[in-house]
């Protein structure tokens, strides 16, 4: 695990989840992705297939289940794409 | 936010989203008059939002048939498939489906739904992988997550998308069920199946197809998807529901693999529920086998929906690729989808509704489903009452 790789994958949540929310929120690590970013399942899983395609990886949905902020999902992301290379 | 009140913050939504269409989901039907009629309130309504694809639900031999199993057997089981709820009829009906599918088993569910459910739970389970299309039914989805099975998702219809996904599964795509449906319910397209089992072919894995609202719809003697492809042996788990052309209510899985039968032992949605009632067995086997017999009942249902859907392509309306009985007319907004609905209803059409995130890509559809028992001017009159409300459904927009 580097750093580097985890700071690109947050950014880049960062900067997908600002065009899919539908509020003006400050994103951090804690924001919650329902609650706070109103992202709705559907935008989630096709969030979700974008992640999957722009690093390579396959991201179950069900893992999904344990996430409900923008850091619970960088750290999934950052956990398979870490495992599978 | 305590448990009720989430339930109130989604009421809420529901009603800022539908604030003069609350009654548009789970409208009440006052009485049935035929497979093309009912009472909506005061109005007599052209059905024109129901499943019966071949107009099978006042069918006298389905009905005489239904009648007899109630005064021969009553009107329930009482009992689940594992204990007393195994009749006649329900092992007499899985023999008919699998003769049908030329499957040495078939299984009998309680519902379309639970069909889904019992067969992919019980095919996969924690650390195998599911491979289903983005518009997959929520059965299919609820199944996968009941399976515990790593669910990963391609876009729908994207054969490209498809086989990266595989690939990118390596080794595991051997033990990974992949899931299609013959007709998808939201647009009406079908399954590319011929490149679906190439790609199944070249990386491994089982596939299952659900032919819920295929069935007695596509193929020469109505197996669906599977029939009309010639790719039948192709194919290793079909699934599909009573509860569209067979005009009743439960599901079935069948197929060559001798494990199907496990399932009976370890599918919670085939053991803890009760069994069909006798009377839907009955009315079942009756509808499978007019619905095998049936080609004039699909000669007609092609001849309505070819008739719906040129009509509407032809005003303008944005369709699903595939002619077929499910003709959705796609729209931006949901308030452009419910001006139609209600409008169409104003006009004594009942049609469904369906809005994000229900519907694909975030856009709101005005579903028709056709059916073989519609008229010729049945159809006109809905084809002409969508083109006497276009231009106000493009005006509000």
């Amino acid at each position: 695990m580097t750093e580097s790789n985890y700071d690109e994958i947050m950014q880049l949540l960062c900067d997908r989840l600002r065009d899919l929310a539908s509020t003006d929120v400050l994103i951090t690590p804690e924001t919650n992705l329902i609650n706070q970013l109103s992202i709705d399942s559907i935008k989630l899983l096709n969030l979700i297939m974008e992640i999957e395609d722009t690093f390579d990886i396959s991201i179950p949905i069900n893992a999904l289940t344990d996430v409900q902020t923008v850091g619970e999902l960088v750290d999934l992301v950052h956990k398979i794409k870490t495992t599978s290379s | 936010m305590n448990l009720l009140e989430k339930l109130d913050a989604a009421a809420a939504a529901r009603k800022a989203l539908l604030p003069n269409g609350i009654g548009a989901f789970g409208i009440p039907i006052e009485e049935v008059f035929s497979a093309t009629e009912a009472r909506i309130g005061d109005r007599r309504v052209l059905l024109m939002g129901t499943n019966n694809y071949l107009g099978l639900t006042f069918d006298p031999e389905c009905i005489r048939a239904a009648h007899e199993a109630i005064d021969k057997e009553g009107t329930g089981t009482t009992g689940s498939r594992m204990a007393n709820g195994s009749y006649f009829g329900h092992r007499a009906l899985e023999r008919e489906f699998a003769d049908f599918y030329q499957c040495s088993s078939g299984i009998v569910f309680t519902t379309g739904y639970q069909a889904n459910l019992g067969t992919i739970s019980g095919l996969v389970g924690p650390g195998d992988t599911v491979l289903i299309d983005g518009d997959s039914h929520a059965s299919i989805f609820d199944g996968c997550i009941l399976s515990g099975a790593d669910i990963i998702r391609f876009k729908h219809n994207d054969m490209v998308d498809m086989e990266k996904r595989l690939r990118r599964l390596g080794d595991s795509a051997e033990t990974t069920l992949i899931i299609a449906e013959g007709i998808y319910s939201m647009l009406g397209d079908q399954a590319p199946l011929s490149d679906i089992v190439q790609l199944k072919n070249k990386y491994g894995g089982i596939l299952l197809l659900d032919e819920a609202h295929s069935l007695g719809v596509l193929g020469k003697t109505g197996q669906g998807l599977v029939e009309a492809t010639g790719l039948l042996d192709e194919v290793d788990f079909i699934t599909g529901t009573f509860s569209k052309s067979l005009c009743s209510i439960g599901g079935f899985c069948v197929s060559n693999h001798p494990q199907l039968e496990q399932l009976r032992y370890v599918s919670h949605p085939y053991i803890f529920t009760a069994s069909p009632s006798p009377a839907t067995i009955a009315s079942t086997r009756a509808a499978l086998e007019l619905l095998r017999k049936g080609t004039h009942l699909r000669d007609k249902l092609w001849s309505n929906c070819q008739q719906l859907y040129s009509q509407l392509k032809e005003i303008g309306y944005q369709l699903g690729p595939d002619p077929g009985p499910v003709i959705a007319a796609v729209v931006e907004t949901p308030q452009q989808a419910l001006l139609l609905w209600q409008q169409l209803l104003e006009h004594n059409i009942y049609v469904n509704l369906i809005l994000p995130p229900a519907a694909p890509e975030g856009k709101s559809l005005v579903r028709c489903s056709v059916n073989a028992a519609h008229t010729a001017e049945q159809i006109g009159y809905v084809g002409d009452t969508f083109a006497k409300l276009y231009k106000m459904i493009n005006v509000s927009s």
